[in-house]
This record gives C-alpha cells, structure tokens and sequence, in this order.
C-alpha cells in the first residue's frame, strides 16, 4: 500500500506544482520586472500589484496542494526518494507546459537542459 | 543579466535545499501522517524545523517571483536544480556522507543542464510584451 501512497502523493506533487509554475510564470510577465517597478513606484505598488493578479493567487494556492502533498509524501517515504522524483518530473512537465501555455521558444537548447536535469536529479537520488 | 539577477538566482538555489532539508528533518519528529489523523499535518507547521523550513521556502519564493518577473520559466527552473549539487556537495564537505559515482554523473548532468540553458536567452516570451502592455494600460488607466 505505501508504495502506492507515495506515488499518488509524488503524482499530486508533480502536476499541483507544474499547474503553480505555470500560473505564477504568467502573472509575474503581467507584473513585470519587479526591480523596476520597485524603482519607479515603490514597494506598496509592487506588492499591490502581484497580490491583485488573480493568477498569482492560484499560482499560490496551486503551490500550497503542492506543499502539502509533499509534505504527506515526506512522512511515508524519504526525503531522497520523493525530492528527486518530484523534482525530475516536474522538469520534463514544466519544459511541456511552458511551451503549450506560456508561449515560451522551448528550443532544443532548452529540451536538451530539461531532460539532461531530470536525469541527473534521477541520479543523484540512485 | 545583472550583478542583481544574479544574486536573485542565487537565492532562488541556495534557499530552496536548505529550505527541503529542514523540513524532511521536521517531518522526522512529527512521524507518519494518516489519512485518518489530517489534523496532524496542520499541527506540523508548530514543529521548529517545519517552521524553519517554511521560512526558508518562503524566501525561496520571494527570489522565484521575482526572478519569474524577468526570464522564461525554463530558464529559471534550472537554477533551482543547481540545489541538488549544492545538497550533495554539502553531504560530502560538511556533513563526510559518501557520495557515490553515480551521484557525481548526476551532478556532471544537472550541471550540464544549467549551462546548456544560461548559454540561450534569458526571455523568449513573444506574447509576454502584449500582455505586459495591456495589463500596463488597465493599472495606469486604475491608479490615475
């Protein structure tokens, strides 16, 4: 049963974190860069203006079910099985992601580095 | 890329690992969680590790926001991946764990990885100057 347990949690971590990135990815470019900002309008401006954006608050909420996925995770497996796990698949989910979603040039570059981190964080985990 | 920025990507590496390694020894003390007993996930957070750890991730976040506000998502993430070296270099140095040669070949890989991605473009976003202009035209036309 554990096993199971474990991987439905890592699954939930995978795709509660992918869906976070993603939606924090999209309102961060709606805010813009933040240094500046900050330099023309403050720090109220630049905390108003991300805590408004509706993405950011889903992003956010996305990121908590991660959290406490993981934390479920953490207290049935360990720490080195369940960290690179996650973090391996959530690579390859991102790099997918932000290619159907955010528009973003996932060249081959980019591909190349997605898949060469996930199996490296595989490794580090062997 | 800045002296700023990358001290932005620095954060977003160094505070992540400290961040999950406090929170796995936290986790420790609490014990397994049961799907009968989900109140005690909440009453993790009182754990000082946990809290610790929290405090961590949540400069973590601080860092990744910001750094999310100037680069492509797949350009960043990487960065966070550089945690897992500094993690496997401080069990070796500090902590004298054993680090086998394949974990060595994972930290060749990941470090691979960041290099491929820091050599591209920061930003590749073409529809994120639209939707930065129209966001910009709705706050300034709602602060003015």
């Amino acid at each position: 049963m554990r096993p199971l347990y474990t991987w439905s949690a890592i699954t939930a971590i995978v795709l509660a974190s992918t869906t976070g990135d993603v939606l924090l990815s999209h309102a961060m470019k709606q805010v813009g860069d933040v240094h500046q900002l900050w330099r023309r309008n403050g720090t109220f401006t630049v905390v108003g203006r991300v805590l408004h954006n509706p993405y950011f608050l889903l992003g956010v909420l996305s990121m908590a079910t991660a959290f406490y996925s993981l934390l479920f995770a953490l207290s049935w497996a360990d720490v080195s099985l369940v960290g690179p796990a996650a973090a391996s698949l959530t690579f390859v989910a991102n790099a997918m992601a932000a290619k159907i979603f955010l528009n973003e040039r996932v060249d081959r570059r980019r591909w190349i580095a997605a898949l060469l981190v996930a199996g490296g964080v595989v490794l580090l985990a062997a | 890329m800045t002296f700023r920025k990358y001290l932005v990507l620095a954060g977003v590496t160094i505070s992540a690992p400290v961040g999950d390694s406090l929170l796995s020894r936290g986790m420790k003390d609490v014990g397994s969680i049961s799907l009968h007993n989900l109140s005690h996930i909440l009453l993790a957070i009182l754990n000082p590790w946990v809290a610790m750890g929290i405090l961590f991730l949540l400069g973590f976040f601080a860092c990744y926001t910001t750094a999310l506000s100037w680069a492509d998502l797949t350009y960043v993430l990487p960065a966070t991946s550089l945690g897992y070296v500094l993690l496997a270099l401080i069990a070796k140095f500090l902590l004298n764990e054993q680090v086998t040669p394949a974990r060595w070949a994972g930290i060749l890989l990941i470090s691979a990885g960041v290099g491929f991605v820091t050599r591209g473009p920061v930003l590749t976003h073409p529809v994120a100057h639209e939707s930065e202009r129209s966001s910009e035209t709705v706050s300034t036309g709602g602060s003015r």
